[in-house]
């Protein structure tokens, strides 16, 4: 019989060298097998008397627990390995680019359409929409502009070949202002038997279009309406509401912004309004950004609104101009020639 | 209006300096467009005379000049110019002078002591050119003989003087002059305004012209003279000839230069007849249809008369017995225009109505200075001084002798008194105001008026033709105020909330997915070409809208599609080497349409709905390591909308488009109401377009009207089950004509219970000679869902219900089970 004390240090050698799962289970059944050496030792305690059965028997019992902790090593030692040689094999390279779609962009006029809505809605400002051909009446007439009137050629008209029913040419609206009149007309219409009628506060962004074509204009551009006509509403309240709203457009308080005197049929008194940034490439200089003033009477009562008790503001601003200054794009014409390099660099 | 500053200063000179004046106008809406001097910088240049002029021995066209700079040393310059003699007087650019650069934005020109081919010269002797005076370089600039020598140039030729451009509104008829700018200056500033002078001349001829003025709605005031024996020839004084030209203006002979001096000075357009060659009487009246006139400018216009309803006269002309000889207010003819040979003339000054001037020139395609100044009122009551000034004028520098005055006075414009309230003017400007505050405004403005209460009662000086109503006064007191003055007030109101319709989305949420889809957003013209139109969508000419005057043939019909634009788009970017693109655009379509009424936000007999429409075209996604290429199909873009319109769910039918390949487009239905909605089409586009845009492969196209696909109600959550769903197959064999969409529309129909929801999961078509299927046939599987929320699905339940789906598509699709 071999020494129960080599049994372990045996056991321990063997499980060792077994180099896989299957060479463990062989060297396992050297001695635990049905012949292993310790079940033969096991069997062997029969022929012994109760003494020498219940020593020889712990012993052995506790020879076997520590094959038995051996083997279980061993075995986690080749599971181990053979998980470590998988994850190896399964490595990938992280470096290679994600599957799939490119993300497109958003044109950067409409950008900033979004993001003049945006703006004037967080002071409660509704936005309307109208239609791009426009009659006589909604384009100029009720926006006191008469037939003939000098103030037109201010405006050169596209033309389309259709009339309205006065027989007068439809036109492609030379401004949003129409939208104007539209919409203080179903305003007013909705609240015919309210004591006071509640605020009109809309903005109205939207394409327009002239007949001009140069480095500078183009025959169609965009334009965003504003009015707000509540029963008193000033001219100061223009100037702080759209000094407000350039210094939340531009994300600067160091901006300067003048109002000086000019002429719309539709507005009176009429200002022209200029910023000035203070500080980038255009410091200093006097931009040109919008049109405005207090609603003439005229067209408040074209409105159907008595502007002895209602009075407030309009202004017309140039979404591509606002545009060219919030981002530097100095070529006008970049806006529509949809060139997919220019249109990339204006991210969704 | 553009003018010298030292023109204006004549008559009024606030103490301001030049940028502080113009910055004082435009605040006050005289917009300074354009401020410049009259020459460029430049230093060192005298007056000088040459002494002598001598060959240059060894070149041909030079000359060696002595020159006295008045430096009391006689300087040496050679000198290449044709008229360099001695006795003239020129201006010297001495040794150190910096000379205008010769091309804009280049290093001034320095003059240094230097040797031509062997001869020094000490200095330069200069053309205009060469001053930035003009581009007469024909020589060096002669001036006067009694120019002092020494003097500096730009003293001397007054250079210094600014030239300043206004862009005047249309309501501003009174500052279309340098009185009407100096009054405004003078009201804007304080400084005193001082006016020219000058003495009428004396009567001394009898002699008279009749002229009848027939109708008062064209001329509210004629007043005429004869002036016999001018000299046509005489010389424009130098000092009116700098004037013009510093207005603009150009020099034509003394009669006309005249003239328009007045015109700029006064602000009174006048019209100078040769008399002889006027037969008989004049006659004011409006044109009769047929006439012919040969104006001014050479053109001659065949005029129309009154149109149809007789309401609108297209012109007014002043007649002589032969017929017009002007165009009223707008511009003279050529047959009685002033000449060398003239001797003696007629002088017109006249008060046009505005109304019977407007939009006429325009209607000939000119504009003049004249109708200009007319079509926004000339001052009624300035008519005989300026036919006077004028008159003066042209006897002192062309002689004659003057006929007594005739002025008729028809139909000057009545002046009424307006009111403007103090309380009403704070309201509107939104700053508290004092009686003090505006009585100064109109003060300084010149108004008359008197004042009851808190309102001021203003009457309206003549040459105001803007001052009418209430808000054109408080105008002028914001004006003069001072825009700058009234604070920018943070506005007060009462918090009303306002959010948008949860139950709709905005436009720009659809525009956000669709980039996240791959798309780059567009923007084209709402105006296209009238080829891609037709192509497009095979609209016949009376369907399209033609733009009556478009600025180019490619811009000349209305689209009614999205597609041209994003085609050419796609052309372009392929042309400048994009290969993969992705492109969408929102925006309105246009169509004729007789069932649109006059309603809010439309106008009769034009549809004009906002679309959102886009392309894919080339590789299915950008070309990486991970897909193999394929380019994009039908399936990849009904994908994206399918994204993009979620939670809207949506079917398609096959039909025919003109731009899209028939077997490869189809409409595009909402389902969510019960009945189905159409809302565009999808497809790709047809062989032949593909050709005609030559392009390599074909592009997908779809276009959604925009209304309908934000609609979308409030989520409706229903309990969750506690029993659990479960799953059949169903795979079925058809025709290859039958769609996938008839079979679901079929179980759908249906009803079964229990049925939640039907999905495709499989496409199969046999290869030739299969044995289960014919050649013509195809296999669509389907997963069937189905559940009852109340309790446990027995198999029986299920069964039936597929059993019933199966029997369904047998019947009406001619299904059988795979």
């Amino acid at each position: 019989m071999v020494s129960l004390d080599h049994i372990v240090e045996d056991a321990k050698r063997d499980f060792l060298g077994a180099a896989d799962a299957a060479a463990l289970e062989d060297a396992k059944a050297k001695y635990l097998g049905k012949s292993g050496v310790l079940t033969e030792r096991l069997k062997a305690l029969g022929g012994m008397s109760p003494d020498e059965r219940k020593s020889a028997g712990a012993q052995i019992n506790q020879i076997k627990t520590q094959v038995e902790a051996a083997l279980q090593e061993r075995r986690q030692a080749l599971a181990d390995a053979v998980l470590l040689q998988r994850l190896a094999a399964e490595s990938i390279d992280v470096s290679l680019p994600g599957r799939g779609q490119a993300v497109g962009s958003l044109h950067p006029v409409m950008r900033t359409w979004e993001r003049v809505e945006e703006i004037f809605r967080s002071i409660g400002f509704d936005v309307a929409d109208g239609p791009e051909i426009e009659t006589d009446w909604f384009n100029f007439t009720a926006l006191n502009s008469p037939e003939n009137h000098p103030a037109r050629s201010m405006q050169d008209t596209f033309y389309i070949d259709g009339k309205d029913s006065n027989e007068k040419p439809l036109l492609l609206r030379t401004h949003t202002s129409p939208i104007q009149v539209r919409y203080a007309s179903e305003h007013v219409k909705k609240y015919a038997n309210a004591d006071v009628m509640p605020p009109i506060k809309v903005i109205a962004p939207g394409r327009t279009y002239r007949v001009d074509s140069d480095a500078t204009h183009s025959p169609m551009f965009h334009q965003v309406e504003g009015l707000w006509i509540a029963e008193s509403v000033s001219f100061a309240d223009l100037k702080g509401v759209y000094t407000d709203f350039l210094r939340t457009f531009f994300e600067t308080n160091a901006l300067q912004v003048r109002f000086r005197p000019s002429y719309f049929p539709f507005t009176e008194p009429s200002a022209e309004i200029d910023m000035a940034f203070g500080s980038g490439k255009l410091v200093g200089r006097w931009l040109e950004i919008s049109g405005a003033g207090q609603v003439h009477p005229n067209v408040l009562r074209n409105m159907g609104i008595d502007p002895e008790r209602y009075t407030g503001f309009a202004f017309g601003s140039g979404l591509e101009r606002l545009t060219m200054l919030r981002y530097g794009v100095d070529d006008l014409r970049l806006f529509f020639e949809n060139d997919l390099r220019f249109l990339a660099q204006f991210p969704a | 209006m553009q003018f010298s500053e030292s023109w204006l200063r004549q008559y009024v000179n606030p103490s301001l300096d030049s940028d502080a004046l113009g910055h004082a106008m435009t605040m006050a809406g005289l917009e300074v467009e354009e401020q410049h001097s009259v020459a460029p910088a430049f230093t060192k240049i005298v007056i000088a005379q040459i002494l002598s002029a001598e060959q240059h021995p060894d070149a041909d066209r030079l000359r060696v000049c002595k020159v006295d700079a008045g430096t009391g040393q006689e300087l040496q310059i050679v000198c290449g110019a044709p008229n360099a003699r001695a006795g003239i007087k020129i201006p010297c650019a001495m040794v150190g002078a910096e000379l205008p650069p010769a091309e804009a934005g280049g290093k001034p020109f320095m003059i240094k002591v230097g040797k031509l081919r062997g001869v020094e010269s000490q200095g330069m002797l200069c053309s205009g050119r060469e001053l930035g005076l003009g581009d007469d370089h024909e020589g060096i600039l002669e001036l006067p003989v009694d120019a002092p020598v020494g003097k500096d140039i730009r003293e001397y030729l007054n250079l210094d003087d600014q030239i300043f451009v206004i862009k005047l509104t249309p309501n501003k008829a009174d500052c279309l002059s340098l009185m009407g700018m100096a009054r405004e200056v003078s009201a804007i500033t304080g400084a005193t305004l001082c006016a020219p002078k000058w003495t009428p001349p004396a009567v001394s001829i009898d002699d008279k012209r009749k002229v009848t003025v027939e109708d008062k709605e064209l001329c509210g005031r004629f007043a005429g003279r004869v002036i016999r024996g001018v000299n046509p020839q005489a010389k424009t004084p130098e000092w009116i000839v700098q004037l013009l030209s510093r207005a603009g203006q150009r020099s034509i002979s003394a009669l006309v230069d005249l003239s328009n001096y007045v015109m700029l000075e006064m602000g009174q357009p006048t019209h100078v007849f040769d008399i002889d060659k006027l037969n008989g009487d004049i006659t004011v009246r409006w044109a009769k249809a047929g006439e012919t006139l040969e104006l001014l400018n050479g053109q001659t216009v065949t005029l129309q008369g009154p149109d149809s309803a007789g309401k609108l006269q297209e012109a007014g002309v002043v007649a002589d017995q032969n017929g017009p000889v002007a165009l009223a207010g707008i511009m003279g003819g050529n047959h009685c225009a002033v000449s060398d040979d003239t001797k003696n003339i007629y002088v017109e000054a006249a008060y046009w109505l505005p109304s019977a001037i407007q939009g006429r020139a325009r209607r000939f395609n000119f504009s003049t200075d004249a109708a200009h100044r007319f079509e926004r009122g000339v001052d009624p009551q300035n008519t005989v001084n300026c036919l006077e000034y004028l008159s003066a004028l042209i006897i002192e520098v062309c002689g004659g002798q003057a006929g007594p005055v005739d002025d008729q006075v028809l139909n000057v414009p009545d002046r009424k008194p307006v009111k403007m309230r103090l309380a009403r003017a704070e309201k509107v400007i939104g700053i508290p105001l004092t009686n003090e505050v505006v009585a100064d405004v109109f003060q300084r403005l010149g108004f008359e008026f008197k004042q009851e209460g808190d309102a001021f009662v203003v009457m309206p000086p003549s040459y105001r033709f803007d001052i009418e109503i209430e808000e054109d006064l408080i105008e002028e007191v914001a004006r003069m105020y001072g825009f700058e003055n009234i604070p920018d007030q943070p506005p007060v109101a009462s918090l009303k909330m306002s959010a948008k319709a949860e139950a709709k989305r905005g436009v720009h949420l659809l525009r956000q997915r669709l980039a996240l889809q791959g798309y780059q957003e567009a923007v084209n013209f709402g105006f296209t070409d009238l080829e891609s139109e037709k192509r497009l969508t095979s609209a016949t000419e009376t369907e399209i809208i033609a733009v009556l005057n478009p600025i180019a043939s490619q811009y000349g019909v209305m689209r009614s599609t999205l597609w041209g634009g994003l085609l050419n788009n796609l052309k372009a970017n392929l042309n400048r080497g994009a290969g993969r693109v992705r492109l969408f655009e929102t925006g309105r379509v246009f169509k004729r349409d007789v069932n649109v009424q006059e309603e809010a936000g439309k106008v009769a007999g034009f549809y004009q709905p906002q679309k959102i429409g886009g392309l894919a075209y080339g590789s299915f996604v950008p070309e990486q390591w991970a897909n193999a290429t394929r380019a994009v199909d039908f399936f990849d873009v009904k994908g994206d909308l399918e994204r993009v319109l979620d939670p809207l769910h949506f079917v398609n039918e096959a039909a025919q488009h003109p731009a899209l390949h028939p077997g490869r487009s189809a409409k595009i239905f909402l389902t969510a109401a019960k009945n189905r909605i159409e809302v565009g089409f999808i497809g790709e586009l047809h062989p032949g377009l593909q050709q005609a845009y030559e392009l390599p492969q074909a592009p997908v196209l779809f276009e959604l009207d925009l209304d309908p696909i934000r609609e979308l109600g409030l989520p409706v959550p229903e309990d969750l089950s506690k029993f659990p769903a479960v799953q059949r197959d169903l795979a079925l064999v058809v025709k290859q004509s039958v769609s996938a969409q008839s079979l679901l529309d079929v179980m759908a129909a249906s009803k079964q219970n229990f049925v939640r929801n039907i999905e495709l999961f499989d496409e199969f078509k046999p290869k030739a000679g299969s044995s289960s299927m014919a050649d013509d046939e195809k296999s669509l599987a389907f997963r069937v869902t189905l559940l009852n929320p109340n309790e446990t699905l027995q198999d029986p339940q299920i069964d039936a219900a597929m059993a019933a789906l199966l029997g369904a598509v047998e019947k009406k699709c001619a299904a059988r089970l795979r």
